[in-house]
């Protein structure tokens, strides 16, 4: 039997009466960079924070780190390392006084020793002195990781971490991120950008508290079962505004200089959009990208849910 | 069970953040030692409950001998100071309505003469009477002319107007502040008023500004327990706490010299439970109020209780007896009494006992209330 990092079936909560995470099931393997993907408030980050015992779950079973998830959530407190979606260091602290703080909460053995490998690995032991709260967004963000890497945990679960970060420093993480697995660590990871969905090994998107869809890229992308032409030529808003709404069109997106259409069912959206095939456009048939899924996925899910 | 021991190096944790914490936030730091300052200064100098040289006005229908020497007698007493002279009742009416004058002295038209006659004339004092503790003392300081000064004018045949001496003496001894000097009473209480206010403020904003910053879904994912952040939260505060209690002490002993009669080291002691009776009613409001504003709010809520139910600003006697039942539940009301009996009274350990107790009672229930409110989750 294969062992996982992440193992827990059945997971639900509710605020209020409200189903926020609806039976949801996990599997993640250890050393997996694992994509978390959704629209805002799908309850991501409450999963998140369930794992790590931030919130208690109403129902669900199951492992994490071989840990029983719902009844030994203190000592997973002590394998993961948890990075909240807003930046939650203490801003009046200078960035060695906030590891340190950290590294004495998880009382570690090593600590001065700890430290001072994080902030050379951050690059910042020159500037081990300066107020967290004078950083800037990506150099707050780095702090946040080398912080929650500071007692070395099996498990790194990272609410939204890339979210107002620059596009040099967000290839930087994520390239840590995959340097970080390779050494064995496994990565639940939340994002709303389908680049760096790409990069995850595996995805799984939830919508409304539900799980609609799992795997790699190309399973999900396979499973949306979505068909896509792709249009080019001159004036494409007016054409979008003729085909949206006819019969298996779903979704009319506009990509730069082209224009995607999509839709599940492949022979109904064919006989709606044939007639618009003239010379003036240019259509071909693509594969369908992960926005595109997830979008077709969204829309679907609310019709089942609300 | 392992896991839920108490870990001294997460507790160190804590309180080594709170104490940079509380270096870097100038503007708290600064409350923590000026509040202290500025009431000792205010309350110290200003607060006066046995109030002298209040203005009064004497109406004069009557100019003899006798009305003179009465204007003499009012003079010679401290209690007033004769601002004005009127010619009339009525102006006498509209001082007292406009507040320029406390007290109106009227002697009548034909008071030497009643006097002489033996017909018993009589001498009217008006007081402004809004504020009445204002007017207590000096009321008491005019019953007395009679005896002593009006007495000396009744010589010779006149003798036998002279009042009479009651059938007894009243021997009245005012123990432990005999001369009623009201530094006496408001600095050592002030001890007790202030750490109410600021360890409850203080603390109150230490849980909900974690809160509010988003660091304490940090801290409840790491393994720190409740009861290591609440204590290490507390700790630092003793000592702000400590050192308000030795500027008050020493401004006490060199400033105002209070006497100090019975043993400090004792009071410093004992100062200890008070401070971890308002550090956990500050610790329970933070987990109760849901951002910095309801804190504070919170801690008004139960300071302006403390500071008039508990006998600091009004005689706790004087209240009736469902407000002495809910200054009881308050601790200073029991602190106020172990201070001012240890240094005015030179109380000792076993005379403070009976107010040591319900302070303990305080802080168990407070704690617990505060320990079972800590969320350690977010729900």
């Amino acid at each position: 039997m294969e062992t996982f990092a992440i193992d827990v079936r059945d997971v639900t909560k509710k605020f209020g009466g409200r189903t926020v995470v609806n039976h949801i099931a996990m599997q993640v393997r250890p050393g997996e960079i694992y994509g978390f993907l959704g629209p805002n408030g799908s309850g991501k980050t409450t999963f998140l924070r369930m794992l790590c015992g931030l919130l208690k779950a109403d129902a669900g079973s199951g492992h994490c780190l071989g840990l029983d998830f719902r009844s030994e959530s203190a000592e997973i407190k002590k394998r993961v390392g948890y990075m909240t979606q807003k930046f939650s260091f203490y801003e009046d602290l200078t960035i060695e006084e906030n590891l340190d703080f950290i590294a004495r909460l998880y009382a570690m053995p090593q600590r001065p020793a700890a430290v001072e490998k994080s902030l050379e690995r951050l690059g910042m032991t020159e500037r081990r002195r300066q107020l967290a709260g004078t950083l800037s967004g990506g150099w707050k963000q780095r702090l946040a990781l080398a912080a929650c890497l500071i007692h070395e945990p099996q498990l790194l679960l990272l609410d939204e971490p890339t979210a107002g970060v620059d596009p040099k420093a967000r290839r930087d993480f994520w390239d840590e991120i995959h340097q970080l697995a390779a050494g064995g660590l496994t990565v639940l990871i939340t994002t709303h950008y389908m680049d760096e969905a790409s990069r995850c090994h595996r995805l799984a998107y939830i919508a409304y508290g539900n799980l609609l869809a799992s795997g790699t890229v190309d399973e999900v992308v396979k499973a949306g079962g979505l068909t896509t032409w792709e249009v080019a030529g001159a004036n494409l808003a007016a054409l979008a505004d003729k085909i949206r709404g006819l019969p298996g069109v779903e979704q009319v997106v506009a990509f730069g200089t082209t224009l995607h259409v999509s839709g599940r069912d492949a022979e109904k959206l064919h006989a709606s959009v044939a007639p618009f095939m003239t010379a003036a456009h240019r259509w071909t048939k693509i594969e369908a990208g992960l926005e595109d899924v997830f979008i077709s996925l969204m829309e679907t899910a609310k019709d089942n849910f609300t | 069970m392992k896991r839920h021991a108490f870990n001294f190096q997460r507790f160190l944790a804590i309180v080594l953040k709170e104490f940079i914490q509380m270096r870097r936030d100038r503007v708290t730091f600064g409350m923590m030692i000026g509040i202290p300052m500025i009431q000792l200064i205010l309350f110290g100098f200003a607060i006066n409950s046995n109030p002298k040289h209040l203005p009064t006005a004497v109406y004069a229908a009557d100019n003899s001998t006798f009305s003179r020497t009465i204007v003499w007698g009012l003079r010679n007493s401290s209690y007033f100071d004769l601002t004005r002279e009127a010619h009339s009742a009525a102006e006498i009416q509209h001082w007292l309505a406009e507040g320029t004058v406390q007290f109106a002295v009227t002697v009548p038209v034909d008071f030497s003469r009643k006097l002489l006659r033996g017909e018993k004339p009589e001498l009217l004092l008006e007081a402004d009477a809004t504020d009445p503790s204002a007017v207590g003392f000096a009321q008491a300081a005019v019953s007395t002319l009679a005896t002593t000064v009006i007495n000396r004018d009744l010589t010779g045949p006149l003798a036998r107007l002279q009042a009479s001496a009651p059938p007894f003496n009243l021997i009245a001894h005012q123990h432990y502040n005999p001369e009623s000097i009201s530094q006496y009473n408001i600095v050592p209480g002030l001890i007790g008023v202030m750490l109410t206010m600021t360890m409850i403020i203080i603390t109150g904003l230490a849980i909900t500004r974690e809160r509010e910053r988003g660091t304490m879904e940090n801290l409840l994912s790491t393994p720190v327990h409740p009861g290591e952040v609440i204590i290490g939260k507390i700790v630092p505060y003793i000592m702000v706490g400590y050192v308000q209690v030795a500027l008050v002490l020493l401004a006490a002993k060199f400033l105002f010299n209070v006497p100090m009669l019975g043993s400090v080291p004792l009071l410093v002691l004992l100062v200890l439970l008070f401070i971890v009776a308002n550090l956990a009613v500050g610790i329970t409001f933070s987990t109760i109020a849901k951002n910095q504003l309801q804190a504070v709010q919170m801690a008004f809520f139960f300071f302006l209780p403390s500071l008039l139910l508990s006998g600091y600003m009004f005689p706790f006697r004087g209240m009736p007896g469902w407000a002495q039942d809910l200054g009881e539940c308050l601790p200073l009301t029991h602190f106020l009494r172990i201070v001012r009996g240890i240094l005015l009274k030179g109380n000792g350990l076993a005379e403070c006992a009976p107010d040591l107790w319900p302070i303990a009672l305080f802080v168990t229930v407070m704690l617990f209330i505060g320990v079972k409110r800590y969320r350690q989750t977010l729900d």
